[in-house]
């Protein structure tokens, strides 16, 4: 009885006696602790004291003054952040290319909602933004000056990219999947050999050949802007990696699942649409934002081809002129705008599975 | 009536979709053949592979094998695949030692460990690789110039690249001397494991193996005193002379800047895997070997570690194979690898289709092997039964 009514240990005593010993606990964790909270507070004193202690923030400071006080000059940024943002599109018309970003923004931002995900309110979302992005872009209707392709540049280009490439890429990936699964043995082996060859080679080399070589083997109606080259060479990147992702997910699924859609009559476009991809999405969705993640990213080497995208602008942003010396900045400014996307992505891929692991336990 | 029956039947209509199908890429592949063969004849080009022997006219930026000018096509494009592949083992063999090192501080017990991991992936993974190249490649060309060079212990950074002291041999004698230690670190492996060595006991399996050793190591230090020239001194040291600094061996700053970035980049995903792996062995195992009264160290080395090897495996092919192809990179930084080598061949020789056909077969090739390599490392060292918790 005696020990019932003794009171508890307060909780915040007990969590510091479990985890104190992971710090402390033995001459050799005290050691890595002390060390570990050295390199980390080195690092942040050293980030602290660069970026902002002995920073320059003025916007109308020169590079001498940059450099006589040592630390980050953000004067660069605030000098050149229209270039690192919109490239060479036309000065006066750059507003067109931020309502552009801020609308293939909100449309990743409305995908993530799951009451989006139903085919037709995903694909409307997607085909009016697209639509709505062209248009502010190219212009030339509604009294907008034309700006064609070659003058798109900065995050609205590293945003086409990324946007155009998951919303060709998805229907695509879908049908190379099924087209891997058919019965068909021809359909299947050839389907196979596609995109095995495309996964085996670099993303580079695939941007090289469709901007640079297929224009060679095109008649010339055909050929078309570069841009539109670039896209579907990164379409056809994406869709290659997807199917297989896709592939994963169908076989992750019981056999019995076709066979009752099978009993019930359903046809087999029936089936796949209302029973079978939609379980098989739901398994390959972790490794699908994964990809977009990914995709994301890759969205930066068409810097290589000759595209001014974000990275090519900051490029261009500190490798003209005065401004030489502070490329640490501008590339920390590019930085912190793609981990925004990236991290942001990779957390709420991380969100899902935990969501979906936690669904599927309650299911069975 | 018979048209109709015709449809009906499932066998036909896929014989007949199968057939469409492989007439439409049939069609598109011969347009791209017929118009491609065309503009090769408007600018008085044949087809063919002859070119292959032709000069290339052009020069190399870096070549682990001489090549000049004058050299042929097809001995650039050997070149040019060494390159890749000596850049992947740099590449690979970087990010496999970061990614160790990350692996184990994300899996410590000490949380401030932890963290230092933590921030290390988050920042490296999710920033593009070819942003972290551009910045590498730009701090190291904006170090000073030779003669303001940061001499650390010997070596030298500046912005023409790093002199490291080195040995004053040919260079033909330092690549034969490295083949002969490759060589025989796969022979001494491969001998550790055959029946007749495990059969052994300990003390005369050491001086067989050790005898081994020995024997390659003299080779390589034969291969050296030949590429040695008589009179001259075998250390060289990098030295200001003048505008520019003399002896020690340049590392170029497209190399080393393509190596880092590969290494910090790879480390982050490999750390990752390494820490996957380790939380694949099953704690049993580990209360298992320390219920034998393994010291912890034992118990890491010889029970942790092998378990999680074999579950990373076959996620690190993945991921290996992945890096070599990251390599193509290098071409915006203007390191000369397969892909830049055929990039800069159909621009100067136009002979597109050849080169595109040679760009996809070095890179299957180059992949298939190492998938393979990879692959049989993991069907050999497989276990049977549950230890690891990747099965199910």
């Amino acid at each position: 009885m005696t020990s019932v009514s003794s009171s508890p240990p307060t909780v915040r005593s007990r969590s510091l006696s479990r985890i104190l010993p992971d710090y402390f606990g033995s001459a050799g964790s005290t050691f890595l602790t002390l060390l570990g909270c050295g390199i980390l507070a080195t690092i942040a004193w050293f980030v602290l004291d660069w970026a902002v202690l002995r920073a320059t923030f003025d916007a109308t400071a020169t590079r001498e003054e940059c450099l006589a006080r040592g630390g980050a000059c953000w004067s660069v940024i605030a000098a050149r952040w229209r270039i690192i943002l919109f490239g060479i599109y036309p000065f006066e018309e750059q507003w067109r290319s931020a309502l552009a970003c801020t609308v293939v923004v909100t449309i990743i931002v409305v995908s993530c909602i799951p009451w989006f995900w139903r085919f037709w309110r995903l694909a409307s979302v997607w085909v009016l933004g697209t639509a709505a992005f062209y248009l502010l872009m190219r212009g030339g209707v509604f009294g907008l000056r034309l700006v064609s392709e070659q003058n798109w540049g900065g995050l609205a280009l590293t945003l086409l990219m990324f946007a155009t490439t998951s919303v060709l890429g998805m229907p695509l990936a879908i049908v190379l999947a099924l087209m891997r699964r058919s019965k068909m043995p021809v359909i299947a082996k050839t389907t196979g050999i596609f995109i095995d060859t495309v996964r085996s080679l670099p993303l580079l080399a695939i941007l090289f050949t469709f901007a640079v070589v297929v224009p060679f083997m095109l008649p010339d109606f055909l050929v078309g802007e570069k841009l539109y080259r670039v896209i579907a060479a990164s379409t056809l990147f994406f869709a290659a990696y997807e199917a297989e992702i896709i592939r994963g997910g169908l076989q992750g699924i019981a056999k019995g699942q076709e066979e009752a859609a099978q009993a019930l009559g359903l046809s087999y476009w029936q089936s796949m649409s209302r029973v079978i991809l939609p379980q098989a999405f739901r398994l390959a969705l972790p490794a699908t934002i994964n990809q977009f993640v990914i995709t994301f990213m890759e969205t930066s080497l068409i810097v290589v081809v000759g595209f001014i995208e974000l990275l090519a602008a900051g490029n261009a942003a500190y490798q003209t002129g005065e401004w030489r010396f502070a490329y640490v900045e501008v590339y920390a400014f590019v930085a912190a705008i793609y981990f925004v996307f990236v991290f942001g992505l990779s957390r709420y891929g991380a969100y899902l599975e935990g969501r979906l692991s936690v669904g599927r336990k309650q299911d069975h | 009536m018979r048209l109709d029956t015709f449809w009906r039947s499932s066998a036909a209509r896929s014989a007949l979709l199968q057939s469409a199908f492989i007439a439409a890429i049939g069609a598109l592949v011969v347009t791209a053949v017929l118009v491609a063969q065309s503009n090769l004849r408007a600018q008085g080009l044949t087809s063919g592979f002859q070119f292959l022997w032709k000069a290339t006219s052009w020069d190399m930026n870096f070549a682990v094998m001489p090549a000049t000018p004058e050299s042929p096509y097809w001995w650039y494009i050997v070149v040019g695949l060494c390159n890749t592949l000596f850049m992947g083992l740099l590449g690979l063999t970087g990010a496999t030692v970061v990614g160790l090192a990350v692996g184990m501080a994300r899996t410590a017990r000490n949380p401030s460990v932890r963290l230092l991991g933590t921030i290390y992936v988050e920042t490296f993974r999710n920033l593009p690789l070819i942003l972290q190249l551009y910045f590498w490649y730009a701090l190291s060309t904006n170090l000073p110039n030779p003669r303001q060079a940061i001499e650390v212990g010997g070596t030298m950074l500046t912005a023409r690249g790093i002199y490291v002291p080195g040995l004053n041999i040919a260079y033909s004698a330092a690549v034969l001397a490295v083949a002969i230690l490759v060589v025989g670190g796969i022979a001494i492996v491969w001998l550790s494991n055959t029946r007749k060595v495990r059969r052994m006991d300990a003390k005369q399996r050491r001086s067989r193996l050790g005898l081994t050793a020995c024997a390659f190591l003299a080779a390589a230090l034969g291969a050296v005193w030949w590429g040695y020239s008589a009179g001259t001194n075998i250390f060289t040291m990098p030295q200001l002379q003048g505008l520019n600094i003399r002896g020690g061996i340049r590392i170029q700053p497209e190399v080393y800047s393509l190596a880092f970035a590969i290494s910090a980049y790879g480390g982050a995903y490999v750390g990752e895997i390494v820490r996957g792996g380790f939380k694949a062995v099953r704690p049993g195992q580990v209360e298992a070997a320390r219920a034998l009264g393994l010291s912890s160290w034992q118990v890491f080395w010889r029970v942790q570690m092998p378990l999680a090897f074999r579950a990373m495996l076959p996620i690190l092919t993945n991921q290996y194979v992945w890096l070599i192809k990251a390599t193509t990179l290098g071409i915006a930084v203007g390191f000369t690898d397969f892909f830049m080598v055929i990039a800069s061949s159909i621009t100067h020789s136009g002979q597109t289709l050849e080169f595109i056909f040679i760009l996809m077969a070095g890179f299957l090739l180059v992949n298939f092997s190492l998938a393979a390599v990879l692959n049989h490392i993991n069907r050999a060292i497989a276990i049977k039964g549950d230890q690891i918790g990747t099965g199910s």
